[in-house]
């Protein structure tokens, strides 16, 4: 999920060409507050004139907190964007009220209240605590995600290489999200110059079960492929253990082994989640 | 007439004679020689122990038989750092010197100076691989009667050897030489790596000059340029300024943009065939291209290929690889910072090469017919794949020909790298305002918008399609990007020609109007 600043016209005419998965248009934290209404100008009227290829459009809109939140909304919603994404989220409530206000300005514009979804950001340790009223009761929530500066911010701490003061916050939002079965972001890597470290993050990212990672610079997406998009040899395993799993399930068999290893159903799930990674199908 | 690309092309110029229109990157080629005898080269005798040393540039020029009409000519090694052509032009210009021929091996923004000269009819004439800047803006505004000739490096050792261009003083500005001339650019304070450009002047300039600001004891090693071709030998304090000469290491670029691309051209490389151990390799110095670079040797890393040699403008990324392992020699003929100095100095597999070796079509074999894969950038391309790196979108001479045609017409893949529009400028037209190399010699134009492969290799595309490669229609992209852009309003000309566009055959590519004053 690549970054874009909301009041950066020549960026956002070229965000779609990185290969980035998802474009997050921000008119939050990347834009001054002297910039706001120009970025939420030209958002609204580049997203639906520029093509961002195969990306996913999303908004990051400001908190209804503050003097903007509103007026983005108002501007935004009615375009239909991929998403919305909600920064400093701290409750299930405080989603009902987001969802409430959303909703009213569809119905003004005629519009259905299930295409647009919403990315809850968490970022706060209250948010953190919450997570899983966030995450779970709402049917328009399909993405968590995790702000680590703001959170180390709110939490007195520095945001170290290692990730520790984060790390329970990290863990604690992926569960929610697994949970809640819906996708869970991890956040940027500030450093655009450190490329291992970047890598590391992310390993790590993968590791515990985030699906996606937010970048700030288009020059970190390759690596963030790379990591995420499974090997060759992962893909083979996967295909041949789901192509056994058709098999053996016609004829009736839920659990067998190949090379002399049991597979039973969770074996063969993640083996059908890298397949879909891969983009292959098992005929 | 028009030549086979559809360019109108006079058969007459006055100051030029007679032109050819060109007929196909190998049309002349295919006849196994050259039409145009060659020239013989100057007749010279010196006798034992006669000192070469002059006391000033001034002095040497004095010695040179300067006259009204001479053809002068300059290498380009240390690029905006260049000095001594404003000073000798100054020095001609102070002595009444008029109707000079100027043929530099190319033109920059140092050379700005020399515009009064062209004004005031000092310099009437110039051929030249490149014109940028101010000289450009007033090239293309009119201001020579004659019309500049661009050439390639590969072209302008043919027009050397053919006696188009006849040079009567060389003036060769060199890091290190001695008092005999034997002269060289690879180590001293002003070291700028090759003086491959140079080689050709000092064989056939009725007169040379070797200017040094590094005078070491006999005999200056390495011999690139020998005193068996020297007339004079001059010590100044300095050959230019050298912080525009050659600093420190070429840094591949941060630019999202720029990156995306190079990435995008090494997996056109990687699944287009070529990429083989033993596969012979050029880039550029900048941009892109000099990143491809970067992706092109993890590539070579990863699947464990090692290359044959690298060749051109050479980087210290190139001088990496070379180190590294992935490549077995580097062809130099320019070199592009300081640790290229001293690789060439040190490396016996860095060898140092003149432009007739590098890219000169009419022998038995230049080093650019072996390339493999070759990555160049471009000003502007076409739906037909024909190249413009030599005027800009506003209509100015601000580029250069270079390589460009020499290393496309060699290569078994000619990669072009650029981005879509630069600014609110489409890059993709469909007619280029100039044609540098045709369109035949360019396989692949690779934007960060899609790759367009020319249709007239197809097996290339079908490669590339089957490694997932996001291959379009070029006519498709460039109505893309116009959507994006708009289509600018064309540019206003007169029938006046400024500039004429030399294919390295000789034959007449394109022509260069006087844009009309606004």
């Amino acid at each position: 999920m690549l970054y874009i600043p909301g009041n950066n016209p020549a960026m956002i005419q070229q965000g779609g060409v990185y290969g980035a998965d998802s474009i997050l248009l921000d008119l939050e934290d990347a834009v001054a507050l002297n910039q706001k209404d120009a970025a939420r100008t030209l958002v609204r009227n580049m997203i639906n004139v520029i093509d961002f290829y195969d990306a996913e459009v999303c908004v990051r809109v400001n908190h209804l907190s503050t003097p903007f939140g509103l007026a983005d909304l108002e501007a935004i919603v009615p375009l239909q964007p991929s998403a919305i994404r909600y920064p400093k989220t701290e409750s299930g409530e405080e989603v009902a009220e987001l969802l409430k206000i959303i909703e009213q300005i569809e119905d003004r514009h005629g519009l259905p209240h299930n295409k647009m979804t919403l990315h809850a950001m968490i970022e706060t340790a209250m948010g953190v605590q919450n997570v899983f009223d966030i995450a779970s009761k709402f049917d328009r929530v399909d993405a968590i995600t995790i702000g680590g500066q703001d959170l180390t911010a709110d939490m007195n701490i520095v945001y170290t290489p290692d990730g520790a003061g984060i790390d329970f916050a990290r863990k604690r939002i992926v569960m929610a999200a697994k949970a809640s079965h819906i996708d869970v972001i991890d956040t940027v890597f500030p450093d655009v110059n450190d490329e291992e470290g970047l890598r590391r993050e992310t390993e790590y990212a993968k590791r515990i079960g985030f699906t996606g990672k937010a970048v700030i610079n288009p020059r970190q997406i390759e690596i963030i492929h790379d990591v995420y998009t499974p090997t060759d040899e992962e893909v083979r395993k996967a295909y041949r253990i789901v192509k056994e799993f058709k098999i053996n399930s016609a004829a009736g068999i839920g659990v067998f082994a190949i090379d002399g290893k049991m597979i039973d159903a969770p074996i063969v799930t993640r083996a059908e989640y890298i397949l879909r990674l891969a983009n292959v199908t098992v005929g | 007439m028009l030549n086979s690309l559809g360019r109108e092309i006079p058969e007459y110029i006055e100051g030029i004679g007679k032109l050819e229109p060109y007929q196909g990157a190998l049309t002349k080629l295919s006849k196994g020689w050259m039409d145009e005898p060659t020239i013989p080269a100057p007749n010279k005798a010196y006798l034992p122990h006669q000192s070469k040393l002059c006391n000033s540039l001034e002095e040497a020029i004095l010695r040179s038989n300067p006259h009204n009409g001479m053809t002068i000519s300059f290498h380009h090694h240390l690029r905006n750092g260049d000095i001594l052509l404003v000073q000798t032009l100054t020095i001609l210009h102070n002595m009444g010197i008029r109707y000079i021929t100027l043929a530099s091996s190319s033109l920059n923004e140092c050379h700005d100076p020399i515009l009064p000269y062209l004004e005031d009819g000092t310099v009437t004439r110039i051929y030249s691989s490149g014109i940028r800047s101010q000289l450009g803006r007033a090239v293309a505004m009119g201001v020579l009667d004659i019309p500049v000739v661009i050439h390639s490096h590969g072209g302008r050792v043919r027009s050397i050897h053919t006696g188009k261009i006849q040079i009567d003083l060389t003036v060769i500005a060199a890091s290190a030489a001695d008092c005999e001339g034997n002269a060289t650019g690879s180590h001293g304070k002003s070291a700028f790596g090759s003086i491959g450009y140079a080689v050709i002047d000092a064989r056939y300039a009725k007169q040379v000059i070797v200017v040094t600001d590094n005078l070491v004891n006999f005999p200056c090693i390495p011999l690139s340029i020998s005193q068996n071709f020297v007339d004079q030998v001059v010590v100044v304090d300095s050959i230019g300024d050298a912080s525009k000469i050659a600093t420190g290491t070429t840094r591949i670029t941060n630019s999202p943009m720029d990156l995306r691309i190079a990435k995008l051209a090494a997996d056109v490389i990687e699944h287009s065939g070529f990429f083989e151990p033993g596969f012979a390799f050029q880039v550029g110095a900048g941009g892109a291209s000099l990143a491809v670079a970067k992706f092109i040797r993890e590539k070579m890393k990863t699947k464990a290929i090692k290359g044959s040699f690298m060749l051109g403008g050479i980087t210290s990324y190139c001088v990496d690889m070379l180190n590294d392992g992935l490549f077995e020699t580097i062809f130099d003929v320019q070199s592009f910072d300081a640790t290229v100095s001293n690789s060439l100095l040190n490396n016996r597999r860095h060898i140092e090469i003149p432009a007739a070796l590098y890219a000169n079509p009419f022998n038995c074999g230049c080093i650019t017919n072996k390339i493999d894969v070759v990555v160049l950038g471009a000003l502007e391309i076409d739906v037909d794949f024909n190249v413009n790196v030599i005027t800009g979108s506003e209509g100015n001479v601000r580029g250069a020909s270079g390589g460009h045609s020499d290393t496309a017409s060699g290569a078994k893949l000619t990669v072009v790298v650029c981005p879509s529009f630069r600014g609110r400028i489409p890059i993709i037209k469909k007619r280029v305002h100039t044609i540098v190399t045709p369109g035949e010699s360019i396989h692949v134009l690779v934007t960060e918008r899609g790759i367009c492969v020319n249709p007239a290799f197809p097996e290339l595309e079908a490669n590339l399609k089957k490694a997932g490669l996001n291959i379009k229609d070029i006519h498709d992209l460039e109505i893309e990007v116009d959507k994006i852009t708009g289509i600018p309003a064309p540019l206003e000309y007169t029938d006046k020609i400024v500039g004429i566009v030399e294919y390295r055959d000789g034959t007449i590519i394109d022509v260069v109007h006087q844009l009309k004053e606004k």
